[in-house]
């Protein structure tokens, strides 16, 4: 029988438009030494951390093997360390596997990554595609989800109007969230007054440039009493890919994404949208909270638009954090998406809180317009 | 940035990642390059188990794992758009100033559309299932850009 995991204690920094004054090191720092505060982990060779799992981008940062750039920060001299170049919900995904396979008693996860260091991150995705039938054309993770809106406007029904909501929304709702990017509020009409960057998404339809980082501590059922009082179990995980080109795949409704939820529902004990409490979607852009919602069976596939217009939402619990819309940055999407779903669990998400949320499902999508999909499910 | 944070000795450095590559097409890509460039033909690879016939070509089926190196077929240099966006932010790696439209386009006896750039037009014009066609390069870049761009034409 597999050992069952938790998370013990999460840290973040506030997402922000440009820390250019700290160093990814430095931004990774304040989060190791919250979670030495929270929890007293230490890294003693025989009961402490042995094992570490960073999630970062070689081409965000400038650096192949971006990794070795912070591996003392993180504490991981002379132990195991392992890179996720994924979204960083693979990574909480592959520290749960080395916990449940006896590898590890305790593993850390910390994840970096700074959107403004270069000049352009839609020239970074561009870097994404293949050089030889894709990448010429000028293809970014940008224009990817223009044509993604493209399909699903087309097969939901979704509006203009239905994007603007969703965008109002997600800044309320960020607003209620202290770590979240500092977006001011907008109106709808200023959404749809925002310029086309690509048809049909305008300007604030898509995720603002950001920088994050986070930590988060796991360890096995045994030893959890050691460093939390509230654990937040990990109970199930998913993950799948997609066709590489855009052509050959259902832009309107994401068949990886339905497999990787159906591959976490499994795990957790045969579960269904029926028996969560509390999404947290990876929306990259607007018209992709009800596209995900549809993919992982929340939503009956085309109905999107008449479920954000009845209230779905917030009926469901769905980004109660504001979203990836809000801000955070590529590669962390999802893991800012677990983040908030440990947060609520452990009731701890402040005048954003749900009403006694026992599980939640955590998204994360790697790869242009939601090329790969990762689910987790979190139980308290 | 906190209120009561210290910027003195905050110093930024101008870094640039610029690194020229060499990259093989593989065979399969390799025809598909060098029959567009020398023929102005468009070929595909056709899984006679998927029935499907897939544009850009590849060696093997993601679907069900066979090999399609020998499933050469020829696809038109017309199609039908099914899908575009309008793309309206300037930037490095972008093939054209903008705004300028990125179309999906399943060309005559493919089943999978490919991406590329539609012009004669105006983006305000466009819509799904016009009927266009390859417009070649006159020089060659030995990629996807052997076709220049496509064009509307009579369906």
């Amino acid at each position: 029988m597999a050992r069952r995991v938790a998370i013990c204690a999460a840290a973040q920094i506030r997402n922000e438009a440009d820390i250019w004054y700290q160093r990814f090191q430095g931004m990774l720092l304040e989060c190791f030494e919250s979670l030495v505060d929270q929890t007293g982990l230490t890294f003693d060779m025989d009961t402490g951390v042995r094992s570490v799992v960073t999630c970062s981008d070689d081409v965000l940062d400038a650096r192949t093997i971006s990794d070795n750039g912070m591996t003392d920060v993180v504490g991981a001299h002379y132990r195991g360390e392992e890179k996720m170049a994924q979204d960083g919900l693979n990574g909480l995904g592959y520290a749960m596997a080395s916990i449940m396979s006896g590898h590890d008693d305790l593993v850390l996860l910390m994840g970096h990554c700074k959107e403004s260091q270069s000049e352009s991150r839609h020239m970074c995705t561009n870097l994404a595609f293949d050089p030889f039938f894709t990448r010429p054309l000028g293809l970014d993770y940008l224009n990817a989800c223009g044509l993604q809106a493209r399909a699903y406007l087309a097969r939901s029904g979704l509006t203009e109007d239905h994007l603007s909501e969703v965008v109002v929304r997600a800044r309320r709702q960020a607003a209620q969230n202290p770590f979240a990017r500092k977006t001011s509020r907008v109106t709808a009409q200023e959404v749809s007054a925002s310029p086309l960057v690509s048809d049909p998404l305008r300007a604030l339809h898509y995720y603002p440039a950001t920088d994050w980082a986070v930590g988060m501590l796991l360890c096995c059922e045994d030893r959890v009493h050691e460093f939390t009082d509230k654990p937040v179990w990990l109970t199930g995980f998913g993950s799948c890919m997609d066709s590489f080109y855009l052509g050959e795949r259902d832009l309107a409704f994401s068949v990886a994404l339905q497999q990787a939820s159906r591959r976490a529902f499994k795990m957790a004990g045969g579960i269904d949208t029926g028996d969560i409490d509390l999404f947290e979607l990876n929306d990259a852009a607007a018209h992709q909270m009800a596209l995900w919602a549809e993919s992982i069976g929340l939503v009956r596939a085309g109905d999107g638009a008449h479920w954000l217009e009845t209230g779905g939402p917030d009926r469901h619990q769905v980004n109660r954090s504001g979203g990836m819309l809000n801000g955070n940055p590529l590669m962390l999407g999802g893991l800012a998406r677990a983040l908030e779903a440990f947060q609520q669990l452990r009731g701890e998400a402040g005048d954003r809180q749900v009403d006694g949320p026992q599980r939640a499902l955590a998204h994360g999508t790697t790869g242009p317009a939601g090329q790969h999909h990762a689910v987790l499910i979190m139980e308290n | 940035m906190p209120s009561d944070f210290d910027t003195s000795d905050c110093y930024t450095i101008p870094g640039k990642l610029a690194l020229p590559y060499t990259y093989f097409a593989g065979r399969v890509g390799s025809r598909f390059i060098t029959t567009l460039r020398d023929r102005h033909k468009i070929m595909g690879v056709r899984c006679d188990h998927c029935d499907m016939v897939l544009v850009p070509p590849r060696q093997t089926c993601e679907r069900c794992l066979r090999d399609l190196s020998d499933q050469w077929c020829e696809v038109g240099t017309r199609g039908e758009v099914v899908n575009y966006t309008v793309v309206r932010y300037p930037d490095r790696h972008q093939p054209r100033p903008v705004p300028f439209v990125l179309a999906m386009i399943r060309l005559e006896g493919a089943d999978t559309p490919i991406v590329h750039l539609l012009e004669e037009i105006a983006p305000e014009q466009v819509v799904i299932g016009m009927a266009v066609e390859a417009v070649f390069a006159v020089k060659t870049t030995a990629t996807i850009r052997d076709i220049d761009h496509f064009k509307p034409c009579d369906s």
